[in-house]
């Protein structure tokens, strides 16, 4: 599609001739996920996990719906219906187990690939789009998780709950109105886990389809690759189908491997145990922590302690807590530097290594109590990742001097000898 | 899809030998992931089947005590209508009257009741057409031209035995399996 | 533009995050946070080889048995069983006359409706029914309870941390206050009508101790002595069995789908190394 060299469909079966003839679906698979879609040779196992990621997606479809047929969005059944699936459905147990880890794994190949984007300057020029896309999708993964949570209606799906929409009460004026309408009423109750059901069903087609413009925009300039110098010519790529759908079907087969170890053997590790509690809005659970994959967020939340003269702490922790996902949205114009890739850029990768274990730490000190050393911890945790981002990055980009680059993607793969990269 | 194809399009430029083994590879993994696609599906059809609550619950008591001769009562099988019946007499000798062979459905009543209960008549409430509730368990209700039920949706007419005499339904109200715990009571299903 | 204004931005964020960071820290210092005795004197529960453990791991009927008479005679006085249904009983290696004579004997009554008057009433549960619940209600539960409700038991080992080791440590764990926490906290020391337990989140329980003496179930021939200790592992056992039932459909499952995913691993790896071999990449 993008390169003049990528290979043309040529139908080879009379059916799907006629089909292309009057609707050019194969044609269009076969552009972008098929032997038209010309990659970039060199990418390493860190390019599997866009491939990952819509696998999750669709074993999060398929299992949730499958949920629901069983599942009833009632406050009053909710719960039961959960226990239900796990004792008296054919094989729900497995479905369920499977769905609400999926949600885990989803997140964990989806946090692989942002990561893998903002080491390899994925989000850089001409990309920005993909990059923009890809954090619709997170956001919406968030909200979908979250309404997700509810829906067992254990304890921690309405504490969950009552904290998340609580946020909103801190917007000045409007907050409390707001916070009201989302929940259908003034706590969580039947309303509120009614409409999450509804939601949480709508969202994910609705990410399914900013899957698709994420994939197009992909397409438009092509895959970027670990070096981040420009796809030169054709001796510089390979037909997506069958390299790459072989090295992904390796790649999904050890990522349903660490999945299967943990559904299977380990199935209520990433949950809490406070949620095989049923909901009870007269009692609250002694820590209230959101699924691990919300902690560093979590922690940036609860690290504002002090008001900024008429902004109370809560707002203020909110708006961080906001910030901290839409600065990434501005990124590409944060960092100026040309160079793509971490690997040419000896500075940014050193601050790059640093943001890894500053997420890392606020993670822990998301999931622990709100209480000292924790809550210090986060504060510094959190200066950085604001700093890292908004004031670091910028000027790094400005004052690094980065190695040089390859000439092109071969020679970076063949070494420098001249023979071997004309013999190509 | 067309995996195998292509990939031997990308071996073939590799000469001889080696290209028999490596297309066995990429058959056997291709057929792999296939044979784990498939074993997948089982689960997720076999969700749809009744859960172990609702196969628990597919037993149903019913007391006799209170029906007298001529009556019938509805009671729920497996959230269905079960019509329990007990025959006067005069419903028998006109049951027996009528010659199996004739029938559409050809079954004798004492097929269709339990050994020396004669008198009890146990059935589905479910026309055999297309599963309305027929007339003729409750009080006062009609219960067609041939005395038995009658199904106001499209006409099937059974006679005192529940068979079909007439209108489109193609069985006999069916009989379930059933025991007589006492002389009163009966366990269905 | 853009840059300038994240700057701001993060010099704000920032800024506010290290100047709480730094009042944070003067106030740990000149007045560090006094431990709490839960801190203090709270213990994680001990832990039991247990034969469900590991990825091999089975259910012990027998012991599950044991466990189930424990409940019945100990616990089910005060502790519902409200998500499990007398039919799962069968899991434990009861047949199907066992399981119906033991729903038909069972203390509680099942609730129904007088057929003729329509006054409630109750009536022998059948194995579809679930265990009856002890108490009508959560009112009737707080008063005949000293104002504590007793929690249902059904999923108790999963809605509690390392469970099942904890509802046996817990089960095993009443004592006197010890000599230390008075002397150092002598506010903290138990309500009355509350009961010391170092597994306790709290330190003090409302359940007074539930197993007390030897022998106090009395066990078939050929099982293990009733001990104390024995009846809490046992009754642990079979609470890990309600929460989780299909424990074992879930770990063989894993077995075949692990060891089928590792051959299929393999030859996809094979079958990319192939693809690439002309490849150098």
């Amino acid at each position: 599609m993008s390169f003049p060299w990528a290979e043309q469909y040529t139908p080879v079966n009379p059916l799907m001739k006629w089909v292309d003839d009057r609707l050019p679906l194969p044609r269009f698979v076969y552009n972008a996920v098929g032997a038209g879609y010309a990659v970039p040779r060199n990418l390493n196992y860190w390019w599997n996990f866009g491939v990952l990621s819509g696998f999750a997606l669709v074993l999060q479809l398929v299992t949730g719906i499958i949920l629901a047929m069983h599942y009833g969005a009632n406050a009053g059944v909710a719960f039961d219906s959960v226990e239900h699936i796990m004792r008296d459905v054919n094989g729900g147990w497995l479905l369920r187990y499977a769905h609400a880890n999926g949600a885990s794994f989803f997140f964990i190949v989806v946090y692989i690939h942002i990561f893998r984007g903002l080491f390899f300057g994925s989000y850089k020029a001409p990309r920005e789009m993909v990059w923009l896309l890809g954090l619709v999708i997170f956001l919406l993964m968030m909200a979908t998780a979250f309404m997700g949570y509810v829906l067992p209606w254990g304890q921690m799906s309405f504490w969950g709950a009552k904290v998340i929409t609580g946020l909103f009460g801190a917007i000045p004026v409007v907050g409390e109105p707001i916070q009201t309408w989302l929940l259908g009423g003034f706590a969580p109750g039947n309303a509120a886990l009614n409409r999450f059901f509804s939601l949480h069903y709508l969202l994910p087609f609705v990410i399914a389809a900013v899957v698709i413009l994420h994939i197009w925009a992909l397409h438009i300039p092509g895959s970027s690759n670990p070096t981040g110098v420009d796809v030169k010519g054709p001796q510089d790529t390979v037909p997506f189908h069958p390299y790459y759908t072989a090295k992904d079907g390796f790649g999904l087969g050890v990522f349903l491997i660490i999945y299967a170890l943990v559904l299977f053997f380990g199935p209520n590790m990433l949950g809490h145990p406070d949620n095989y509690i049923p909901a009870n809005p007269m009692s609250t659970p002694a820590h209230i922590v959101p699924e691990w994959y919300f902690w560093p967020f979590y922690a940036i939340l609860r690290a504002f302690t002090f008001d900024f003269f008429f902004v109370p702490a809560k707002l203020l922790g909110v708006l961080a807590m906001f910030a901290s996902i839409l600065l990434l949205f501005v990124l590409p114009w944060l960092d100026t530097s040309p160079v793509r890739s971490g690997r040419y850029r000896p500075l940014f990768r050193k601050f790059f290594y640093l943001l890894l274990v500053d997420v890392a730490i606020l993670g822990y000190c998301g999931g622990a109590p709100a209480a000292e050393p924790y809550v210090m911890i986060s504060q510094i945790a959190a200066a950085y990742y604001f700093a890292h981002f908004l004031i670091i990055l910028p000027i790094v980009s400005k004052i690094e001097r980065p190695l040089p680059l390859p000439n092109s993607i071969t020679e970076a793969v063949l070494g420098h000898e001249p023979a071997a990269v004309a013999a190509e | 899809m067309a995996t195998v194809e292509t990939s031997e399009t990308a071996v073939s430029a590799a000469e001889g030998e080696g290209v028999r083994r490596r297309d066995f590879i990429n058959v056997a993994a291709v057929a792999f992931a296939g044979v784990g696609a498939v074993a997948v599906l089982p689960t997720l059809i076999n969700q749809m089947n009744p859960s172990a609550d609702v196969l628990a619950a597919a037993t149903t008591e019913v007391d006799l005590s209170a029906i007298k001769p001529g009556q019938a009562i509805k009671a729920v099988f497996r959230s269905q209508p079960l019509f329990v019946r007990q025959l006067t007499p005069k419903e028998i000798a006109e049951a027996d009257a009528r010659p199996v062979a004739s029938l559409r459905d050809p079954q004798s009543l004492e097929e269709r009741t339990q050994p020396g209960k004669k008198q009890w008549l146990v059935t589905m409430g479910v026309c055999t057409h297309l599963g309305c509730v027929p007339l003729g368990a409750g009080e006062g209700e009609v219960r067609g031209e041939f005395g038995g039920y009658f199904c106001p949706c499209h006409g099937s007419s059974y006679d005192t035995a529940a068979r079909i005499i007439k209108g489109p339904a193609p069985k006999n109200l069916e009989v379930p399996e059933y025991k007589f715990t006492s002389d009163t009571a009966i366990l269905v299903g | 533009m853009v840059r300038l204004l994240a700057a701001l931005v993060g010099i704000f964020f920032s800024g506010m995050l290290l100047y709480s960071f730094g009042s944070g820290a003067v106030a740990y210092i000149s007045e560090p946070p006094v431990p709490t005795v839960e801190h203090e004197f709270h213990e994680h529960p001990r832990q039991i080889a247990w034969s469900f453990d590991g990825p091999l791991g089975h259910y012990d009927k027998q012991q599950l048995q044991r466990g189930f008479q424990v409940y019945k005679e100990v616990c089910s006085a005060c502790h519902s069983l409200r998500l499990v249904a007398f039919r799962d009983l069968k899991d434990l290696g009861y047949n199907e006359a066992e399981v119906k004579a033991i729903a038909k004997n069972w203390a509680i009554k099942a609730p129904d409706i007088d057929p003729k008057t329509g006054e409630p009433s109750t009536r022998a549960p059948v194995p579809a029914d679930h265990f009856p619940l002890p108490f009508a209600n959560n009112v009737a539960a707080q008063a005949a309870n000293n104002n504590a409700i007793p929690p249902d038991l059904s999923l108790m080992t999963k809605s509690r941390h390392d469970g099942s080791n904890y509802v046996h440590s817990l089960l095993t764990g009443f004592g006197p206050q010890p000599k230390k926490l008075l002397e150092e906290f002598p506010d903290a020391k138990t309500p009355n009508g509350l009961h010391y337990n170092r597994y306790f989140a709290n330190l003090n329980l409302a359940m007074a101790p539930p197993l007390t003496a030897e022998g106090q179930v009395t066990y078939g021939p050929g099982q293990p002595k009733p001990t104390v200790d024995q009846m809490a592992q046992d009754v642990s056992a079979f609470l890990t069995w309600t929460a989780e039932p299909k424990l074992e459909n879930r770990k063989s499952a894993g077995i075949a789908v692990v060891f089928f995913l590792l051959v299929a691993t393999v030859l996809a790896y094979l079958s990319y190394q192939t693809i690439w071999a002309d490849k150098k990449h």
